[in-house]
């Protein structure tokens, strides 16, 4: 079976930086892939690579077998991806509603009404359908998040990306974005990759977990081994520090 | 003082209000145009230089720096007296819409510049990664939020505009301030300088206000969605 995401001796180099070094990894079709570690090392990056927001400096991607480029980055990311961000990146000059139907109205060409009942079907998932008239800036870091969770999956996209989904969030909002990740975790299909320090969200939905540091996969392995038995000390010392809070 | 403003100044320019309106007309006409033209130029051109091609980004960067450094009147003498010894006369109003188009567009072109570079960088990504090309990213997501603040800074331009149409009374234009000024020298008209100069100054306002006006509005009513 073809691998839906698979990176194959990824570099990245900005500047003098070296953020990536032939990073390899192979993500399956709906795996929930969560990767842990410092900051600087890289774990950012390795997802940004995977819908060419970065493109690797050296190495290759591919999606469902097909290597990704910039001429077919378009295309590919149509058909397949969509991604959630740390600072939820939600469209503040259009409301709610038209934030979650613009790329399916514009670039899926699926008429507005139709679009409308898509939109309000993953409000509903959210649990944010009574938002659908407010602008992102009048809603808290919590809700903007989940509507763009619901934005994103209007997509409809095989692939999920998250970014440090509930790093900018007050810890009191955080439950709420991780509960509809674990919703969308145990419920669906997507392939997810996410990136999060949240040793809990991880415990509970992840196929596997991997350790990056500078630049580099350290170890890899299911939520259980990863947790309780690591080999690296390094990780061991991570995971020690993080959780202990 | 007293004779300045005279009865019989105020009804000098009266009689010859038709030469006042036709000034206005004319100015109104340049106005427009070089507008719209200085518009376009100033998006295509903030684009170039807001965008990551290399090459475009220089031509942009020439055509602002030149246009910028280099007195208006001297480009409208250029381009209409330089057509018309080769023979190739555009004639005064075009002269005049096209010099003062491409001269504000190079003022247009930072005005889009300055409000591209305000949007945050998430809002390209967030674009890009739902799969929307450059011309999608810009049309859907970057320009419609730039509207709010450049907003003024195009109003200033634009009323500027309106009022460098006074220039074309180098190549001899028929522009509200050509009229005016030949009317207050003309051999049967001379000497109504106050009526003359105040009923001008009152058709630019005329012009400018209303237009600074609606842009505040406009401008007040896209920032009504901050506070809600």
């Amino acid at each position: 079976m073809t691998a839906m995401i698979k990176l194959s001796n990824i570099n990245k180099v900005f500047g003098d930086l070296h953020v990536l070094k032939d990073v390899s990894l192979e993500v399956a079709e709906g795996e929930k892939l969560v990767i842990i570690g410092p900051s600087g090392s890289g774990k950012s990056t390795t997802v940004r690579c995977m819908n060419f927001l970065e493109v690797p400096t050296s190495g290759k991607v591919f999606i469902d077998g097909t290597e990704l480029t910039v001429k077919n980055r378009l295309k590919m990311i149509r058909e397949n991806m969509s991604m959630v961000f740390q600072s939820f990146n939600l469209y503040p000059h259009l409301d709610v509603l038209h934030n979650l139907t613009l790329a399916p109205v514009k670039i899926h060409h699926i008429k507005e009404k139709e679009a409308e009942e898509l939109a309000m079907h993953y409000l509903k998932v959210v649990g944010l359908e009574d938002k659908r008239n407010s602008y992102p800036q009048a809603l808290s870091g919590g809700q903007q998040q989940r509507i763009a969770i619901a934005r994103a999956l209007c997509q409809k996209s095989r692939i999920m990306l998250f970014d440090e989904p509930t790093s900018a969030l007050d810890p009191e909002t955080i439950q709420e974005v991780l509960d509809v990740m674990v919703k969308l975790a145990k419920e669906s299909n997507i392939t997810m990759v996410v990136v999060t320090h949240e040793m809990g969200f991880a415990k509970q939905v992840a196929d596997r977990v991997i350790f990056m540091e500078d630049g580099r996969v350290v170890e890899e392995g299911t939520p259980e081994k990863m947790f309780d038995h690591p080999e690296s000390d390094r990780v061991k010392q991570f995971l020690g520090k993080i959780l202990k809070h | 003082m007293e004779s300045l403003f005279s009865e019989k100044a105020w009804m000098l320019v009266w009689n010859f209000r038709g030469t006042f309106l036709f000034g206005f007309l004319n100015t109104l006409e340049v106005a427009v145009f070089a507008i719209l033209l200085s518009l376009c130029l100033g998006l295509m051109f903030g684009l170039m230089s807001t965008g990551n091609k290399r090459s475009l980004k220089f031509l942009a960067r020439c055509y602002v720096e030149f246009i910028q450094n280099t007195p208006l009147l001297l480009q409208i003498c250029f381009l209409y007296y330089a057509l018309s010894f080769s023979g190739h006369s555009i004639g005064i109003v075009a002269s005049g819409i096209i010099s003062i188009g491409v001269y504000h567009g190079a003022y247009m072109s930072e005005v889009f510049r300055a409000g591209i570079g305000s949007i945050p960088k998430g809002q390209f990504e967030s674009a890009e990664a739902q799969g929307f090309g450059y011309a999608g990213v810009m049309r859907y997501v970057i320009l419609p939020q730039c509207i709010k603040i450049i907003l003024p800074p195009m109003t200033c331009q634009i009323v500027n505009l309106t009022k460098n149409t006074a220039v074309l009374y180098i190549i001899g234009g028929a522009d509200l301030i050509s009229t005016t000024y030949n009317f207050v020298t003309g051999v049967n008209t001379g000497g109504a300088y106050g009526p003359a100069y105040l009923v001008c100054g009152l058709m630019f306002f005329v012009i400018c206000y209303p237009l600074s006006k609606l842009a505040s509005i406009w401008e007040q009513s896209l920032k009504k969605r901050d506070v809600i």
